[in-house]
């Protein structure tokens, strides 16, 4: 992986990136293009629970949550400040 | 008739919709051969009835869940007149995302833009003549909370129940148009109907449609090479998804003449998240919520102000309503509510026995419509208000949205035992009852998690068993002269907890394997809620209550009370003779059966009581110390009883010399074993067939192997590194076949 791509869950808080792929098989994967995690979508994290787990992000206009395992099938490319390619 | 149904996505406001468009004819069933809600209901046009129909939430069209399941059967098989797909106008890019799977499908539809009231604070304007046009749907704004636009949803959605709408796709506007033509011509060819959803489908793999026509489906994966990009590889199933998105951001520079800040909302929302879902405060604050609705519900000491007016406040003593106020404290809404029906009830008793006797009935029918019939339905009614106003209060947990803040903030102490977050509620509510509790269980996620919630309820203990606990501990204490009654109470509920985890592990990597479902949840914004919506659920509630209340729990109810008081030859007995009737004889007979749980052969003759309490307990707990009054004053002679039960307990452990071991065996089994008759009738209605069965067993063998180790271990000390050794041995080879079990769904699925 290159260096500025990391795995969603992986993310700290107020990072944002641009989906790069979705892996996973089956209902789960599909359950995530679904919701809209689908290439190229820009997702900030916006929070982790107390415990960690699970997540809450920012997408397409609302917020999802989604647990460590599930988000760590979506590959990200990171984004700045401004938007740019990190 | 014309048929309706309304599809939209979760938190959309369809339900409001529905509320708003039928008022309340509505009806609550359940789909055929799962427990998902049904909703029908009636809009009236002047003289003309209209049928709606509300189908589950969804956000997709995809074959893995029942109720997306439902949804597609439904438009394709039942044929409606009409779809109405309502949409969150804040959030429309996900909401078109049904929207473009329906259109597939050549039914009319009526597209609903809702929340337009919600669109102008959040500065979102669309061009509505702009949505039509690319969608090729009429459009209509409505504001579902308000009630504004639904009459003119209705107009329109009548209107195009009369037309032909040709099935349309957006995927048309992506890369995949030509191998969607290439499909939907080759499907016209051999004469399939609505070519153009069945080519999607066919393209996406779906396993129906790959089994009608494999030799084009092997031509698809050969044709659709040319599409697949690095990410989609051979998955043409994502291929459309991420096609489907495509397209809507493509037609949402049309739609949307100004787009709002979004990251200025998601900070309005989050001053509100900041305290609720707060790192620290997050789950006291929770905890504090929980408390007060416990206390509104169920406390007999409201607001602790039973100090301030001391004893002899409005008691009502030496009227007929003593005590509705409350005894020495004063009574939450809920216990108010309570007493008054109790008390209403022993009125209407009384009266009516009067009236009986004064007729000259024979005192077999008076026992029996007095006794039999209505003492079992007063006791199963009085509990309806607190069932009701638990549901209230969750209802309006649930509807603001801050029920799904809970699932985020405890998911992760779940998660380890395979559940979510939501199963929390259910057991919560069991401490007060198992009623709502299990009803709750409507909200989770899969099947496994619902099951083993349903199953694990009864553990919490609930407010019924607490006399059984209070009376037995106090008379432990008083009789044995050992140990301390709220001790002793307070253990038991922790053995309740414990078991119940300990159930749901074990359940998790055995018969329930694979309950960890994936959890992606939508977070929806705070929002406010609609009063009368709110009443039109609780009356729903309070309908399948009374129903069953006259049903299923009333012919239990007769049938012990009918097995209670008849001999075998069919005498008519008075209470006082309980030990000659057909239950104390069955009590007599199954005694043995209780032997390794401390209350079996090793009493003497009278040991049979405690099985025929555990029997009666099962028109409601608080018969369990009732039944040892009746009984201490059948076989005592100058048995003399008290309010709490704790002296009939006594003289009943003096009649039959069980042990200190064997009685908190006793408490355990009544709370761990099969609930009160209205409990099994809620989860009966939760549950198919099958899983039903199993969970009474479930019920059954758990309390009876949880009893025994009780009262072996308290018995014989010594016992307990036996049951350790046992439980260890088989936790181990459970997680052992577990490890394979999870190492084989690896393969399968890399």
């Amino acid at each position: 992986m290159k260096k500025h791509n990391k795995k969603l869950s992986d993310f700290k808080i107020n990072e944002t990136g641009i989906v790069i792929a979705v892996l996973g098989k089956g209902q789960i994967r599909r359950r995530l293009l679904d919701m809209g995690i689908t290439n190229d979508v820009k997702i900030s994290l916006i929070k982790k629970s107390p415990f960690g787990d699970p997540l809450e992000v920012f997408l397409r206009g609302y917020v999802l949550t989604l647990r460590k395992s599930e988000a760590s099938l979506v590959e990200m490319k990171m984004l700045d400040e401004e938007g740019n390619d990190a | 008739m014309l048929n309706i149904g309304i599809v939209g996505n979760p938190n959309s406001g369809k339900t409001t919709l529905f509320n708003n468009i039928t008022g309340s004819t509505a009806h609550v069933g359940n789909w055929p051969g799962v427990t998902v809600d049904k909703k029908e209901g009636i809009y009236k046009r002047g003289k003309e009835k209209i049928l709606v129909t509300d189908l589950p939430g969804n956000y997709s069209l995809s074959p893995y869940t029942d109720e997306e399941v439902i949804t597609r059967n439904f438009i394709l098989h039942s044929k409606p007149d009409c779809i109405i797909n309502i949409v969150d106008v804040t959030n429309l890019e996900r909401n078109l995302y049904l929207t473009t799977q329906i259109m597939e499908l050549g039914v009319p539809m009526v597209l609903a833009v809702n929340m337009m009231d919600l669109a102008e604070r959040e500065n979102i304007k669309i061009s509505i003549p702009n949505l039509e046009k690319d969608l090729g749907i009429r459009a209509v704004e409505i504001c579902a909370l308000k009630g504004s636009g639904t009459k003119e949803l209705m107009e329109v959605a009548i209107e195009e129940a009369g037309k032909k709408r040709e099935p349309k796709s957006l995927l048309k506007l992506t890369k995949l148009k030509g191998l969607i033509d290439l499909v939907e011509s080759k499907l016209e060819e051999i004469g399939i109907s609505s070519p153009l959803f069945h080519a999607i489908k066919l393209i996406e793999g779906d396993e129906i449609e790959v089994n009608d026509h494999p030799k084009l489906y092997e031509e698809i994966q050969e044709k659709s090479k040319e599409y697949q990009s690095a990410t989609f590889k051979d998955d043409n199933e994502g291929m459309i998804a991420d096609a489907r998105y495509q397209a809507i951001e493509k037609i949402s520079k049309d739609i949307f003449i100004q787009k709002k800040e979004k990251l200025d909302i998601i900070k309005q929302s989050s001053k509100r998240d900041k305290i609720f879902t707060h790192p620290v405060f997050g789950i006291p604050i929770f905890l504090i919520i929980m408390f007060l609705v416990f206390h509104v519900t169920f406390s007999e000491n409201f607001l602790f102000l039973g100090g301030l007016f001391g004893d002899d406040f409005v008691t009502l003593s030496g009227t007929s309503f003593e005590g509705l106020f409350g005894e020495g404290g004063i009574n939450s809404p809920g216990a108010m509510l309570l007493t008054l029906i109790e008390t209403l009830g022993d009125l209407f008793m009384g009266w009516f026995a009067g009236v009986l006797e004064g007729a000259g009935a024979a005192s077999w029918l008076v026992g029996f419509l007095v006794d039999g019939v209505f003492a079992g339905l007063f006791a199963v009614l009085s509990f309806l208000p607190q069932i009701l106003i638990l549901y209230f209060f969750l209802s309006i947990l649930e509807d603001t949205g801050y029920m799904a803040r809970i699932v985020f903030l405890l998911d992760r102490l779940f998660k380890k035992m395979g559940l979510s977050g939501r199963a929390l509620i259910p057991m919560v509510m069991g401490f007060g009852c198992s009623i709502p509790a299990i009803m709750n269980t409507r909200t989770l996620n899969s099947r496994e998690e619902k099951l083993a919630t349903i199953r694990v309820i009864p553990f919490f203990s609930c407010g019924a068993k607490l006399p059984i606990l209070t009376a037995i501990a106090g008379a432990i204490v008083m009789h044995f002269g050992i140990g301390n009654a709220d001790l002793i109470t307070f253990g038991m509920y922790i053995l309740g907890i414990v078991t119940a985890f300990i159930a749901i592990v074990i359940m998790s990597k055995t018969t329930l394997k694979g309950m960890d479902s994936p959890f992606i949840m939508e977070l929806p914004p705070y929002r406010s809620i609609k009063f009368s919506s709110l009443m039109i659920h609780l009356w729903d509630k309070m309908k399948h209550f009374i129903q069953k209340a006259f049903t299923v729990i009333l012919a239990s109810t007769i049938v012990i009370w009918a097995i209670s008081h008849f001999s075998f030859g069919w005498r008519f007995l008075e209470d006082s003779q309980l030990n000659e009737s057909i239950l104390g004889k069955f009590g007599q007979l199954v005694q043995p059966l209780f032997t390794p749980l401390g209350f079996g052969s090793q009493l003497n003759q009278y040991g049979w009581v405690f099985a025929v309490a555990i029997v009666t307990g099962l028109i409601a707990k608080e018969n369990v110390v009732a039944t040892f009054g009746t009984l201490a004053a059948a076989i005592i002679a100058g048995f003399s009883g008290d309010e709490e039960g704790v002296s009939s307990v006594i003289q009943i452990i003096g009649a039959t010399g069980i042990t200190v071991p064997a009685l908190i065996s006793f408490i355990a089994f009544n709370m761990l074993t099969i609930p009160c008759f209205a409990a099994v009738a809620s989860a009966k209605g939760e549950l198919t067939r099958k899983d039903f069965n199993w969970t009474i067993l479930f019920w059954f063998v758990t309390s009876y192997l949880v009893s025994t180790i009780v009262y072996l271990v308290g018995t014989w000390w010594w016992a307990i590194f036996i049951v350790l050794a046992i439980l260890a041995s088989v936790i181990t080879i459970i997680e052992i076949n577990y490890r394979k079990y999870q190492k084989r769904k690896v393969e399968v699925t890399a």
